[in-house]
């Protein structure tokens, strides 16, 4: 099964370069799902997922950004409480440890989508698929 | 491997050299005395006539000359020949105070092209040869210099000077430039545009050589640039008070030639002014010994460097100075401590994390002046953990520490922020007010 493929930027901390990702990715016609900005003095991490990973990660090259590409598990979350806590306990008791995560919800869906970065992502899918947590695919990220 | 342009001088037994030497000194000493009112003046203050140098040792009886000299004497004042004999003039661009100007005789011309012929050839080039002149023509010397060098071995010169930087690699493909002539930032920047061009230096071009220099270079960036362009990168010195660029290394890399029948050259400790043992670090000081229009005796030119008499691998005997360290103009002293760019370069040319293009920025907070230098994150080491780059940011700021003795604050930039530069490159912003 093909990963999901989150794009990551280096950015400079300064006014307007969050603005100049968002456009020149809008000039391309790709659609972010999913964005989270980690910040860490002068510089950040933009990271998220879209529904044309490829196609993002080439015009962000072109425009001269320092970009690279991470494999990602998104997995459905149930939008009540212990939701999360479900996902990550299981992770936790296998041993695998989470790098960062970021959560959105999907409007078409309504259901709540955790996107995780993990350091054993095929253990990840396995003890997850064995609790019942549907993990979504490129295709379903794309359909949103 | 490569012949020579001039195999009796260049090969010479030492021994003739030295006498050459002398003999030249004597002649040069007593013809400033003779046509420069400023020697005269200045050998009379100092209490020494031509005749009081009798052998090479006695060089030490002579006063030194100073960038500021020629300032003061500005435009022409320093000139031991008349206008009627002076065929070009060069001014100094003035970075660091008031401009210079230099002046050739026709035969001042002759040497300085004899000069790079004998380098070039040393790294290998001919009349087969395309060598593309990629430094600023006009005023500076690095043009015109290089230009009538590359000329005088019969290659073929492509006089393109800096900038319009896609047309300068679209020519180096069209008419299949082997050689290129620049400042070593100004190549940097052309490797940069090359690759946005889709073009690839070591398989879509002929370039074998690049001949850089007016501005210091580590070893470390020679090693880029070989690694990834394929050619050769030569060290080329000289500056426009002497003439300009004037000397290389041979295809051996060990070491400039500087050649002993044009140029006499000591090396002396800065604070005594006496001279430092065969292979220490000290500051060079040239006296021309076969130029007429602007000859200068003990010229402290400013450079730091290491010389060594020992006959090089290729049969030249003339002496070879090493890589400069640094110009003492361009030495930074923050917190009491002496740092030369060149120094940082090497550092960060060492860490493949870390782009190309740098700069340092210092300033004063308070009663301590705080040393930045900003690297630009390549591709290669971006990491999407905030983890891993501020563990970069630690490991670059702690080889700098190691090796300056001086803590640096490490900024991290994107690819494309650190002007990119055609000629020298500015590496410092002082925001000191001293």
């Amino acid at each position: 099964m093909a990963e999901i493929k989150q794009i990551s930027l280096f950015v400079e901390n300064r006014p307007g370069r969050t603005a100049k990702v968002a456009k020149t990715l809008s000039d391309a016609g790709v659609n972010i799902r999913a964005l989270t900005i980690a910040e860490a003095g002068d510089f950040g991490v933009i990271r998220m997922v879209v529904d044309d990973p490829e196609k993002g990660y080439k015009v962000l090259k072109e425009s001269a950004f320092t970009v690279s590409m991470t494999d990602v598990l998104a997995v459905e979350m149930k939008d009540t409480p212990g939701g999360l806590y479900e996902i990550v306990n299981t992770l936790g008791q296998s041993n695998v440890n989470v790098d960062y995560a970021y959560a959105f919800v999907t409007a078409k869906a309504q259901k709540a989508m955790l996107i995780l970065r993990v350091d054993d992502i095929a253990k990840a899918r396995k003890v997850l698929s064995e609790m019942g947590v549907k993990i979504a695919t490129r295709e379903e990220i794309q359909a949103i | 491997m490569s012949g020579y342009w001039d195999p009796h001088i260049e090969r010479m037994p030492l021994e003739d050299l030295h006498a050459l030497q002398e003999d030249r000194l004597k002649s040069i000493v007593r013809y400033v005395y003779d046509h420069s009112t400023f020697y005269r003046r200045r050998f009379n203050e100092a209490g020494v006539e031509p005749s009081d140098i009798k052998t090479l040792a006695d060089i030490t009886k002579l006063p030194f000359t100073r960038k500021v000299d020629l300032r003061d004497n500005y435009p022409t004042g320093m000139f031991s020949a008349p206008k009627s004999q002076v065929v070009r003039y060069h001014v100094s661009s003035g970075t660091t105070g008031k401009p210079t100007v230099v002046g050739y005789t026709k035969g001042d011309i002759e040497t300085w092209s004899e000069s790079l012929a004998r380098a070039f050839t040393s790294i290998g080039l001919g009349s087969d040869d395309v060598v593309q002149v990629a430094y600023g023509y006009g005023l500076f010397t690095g043009g015109l210099g290089a230009h009538y060098g590359a000329e005088r071995i019969g290659a073929a010169v492509l006089p393109v000077g800096t900038g319009s930087t896609e047309r300068q690699i679209e020519l180096m493909q069209d008419l299949g430039t082997t050689a290129i002539a620049c400042t070593p930032s100004y190549f940097l920047h052309i490797m940069e545009v090359a690759e946005k061009m889709g073009v690839s230096i070591r398989n879509d071009t002929k370039l074998k050589a690049g001949i850089f220099g007016a501005e210091p270079w580590s070893l470390e960036t020679r090693d880029r640039i070989e690694e990834a362009t394929g050619i050769k990168a030569y060290d080329i010195y000289g500056t426009s008070e002497i003439s300009g660029p004037l000397f290389t290394e041979c295809y051996c890399k060990k070491g400039i030639h500087v050649w002993g029948d044009m140029f006499l050259t000591e090396v002396l400790d800065p604070k005594t002014g006496e001279p430092v043992a065969d292979g220490e670090r000290g500051e060079l000081v040239f006296t021309t010994l076969h130029k007429f229009a602007l000859p200068l005796i003990r010229y402290r030119i400013g450079d730091l460097s290491i010389m060594t008499n020992e006959p090089c691998e290729c049969g030249r005997t003339h002496p070879r100075i090493l890589r400069i360290l640094g110009r003492t103009d361009d030495m930074l002293i923050i917190r009491g401590i002496n740092v030369f760019p060149s120094q940082v370069e090497s550092v960060l040319m060492n860490i493949p994390e870390v782009g190309d293009h740098w700069e340092i920025i210092v300033d004063r907070k308070g009663p301590l002046d705080m040393m930045s230098v900003r690297v630009e994150l390549t591709s290669a080491g971006f990491s999407d953990k905030i983890g891993d780059l501020m563990k970069l940011k630690k490991k670059v700021s702690k080889e700098l520490k190691a090796v300056l003795n001086i803590a640096a604050e490490v900024d991290l930039v994107e690819p494309g922020t650190i002007p990119r530069s055609m000629g020298k490159a500015k590496r410092v912003t002082d925001n000191r007010k001293i």
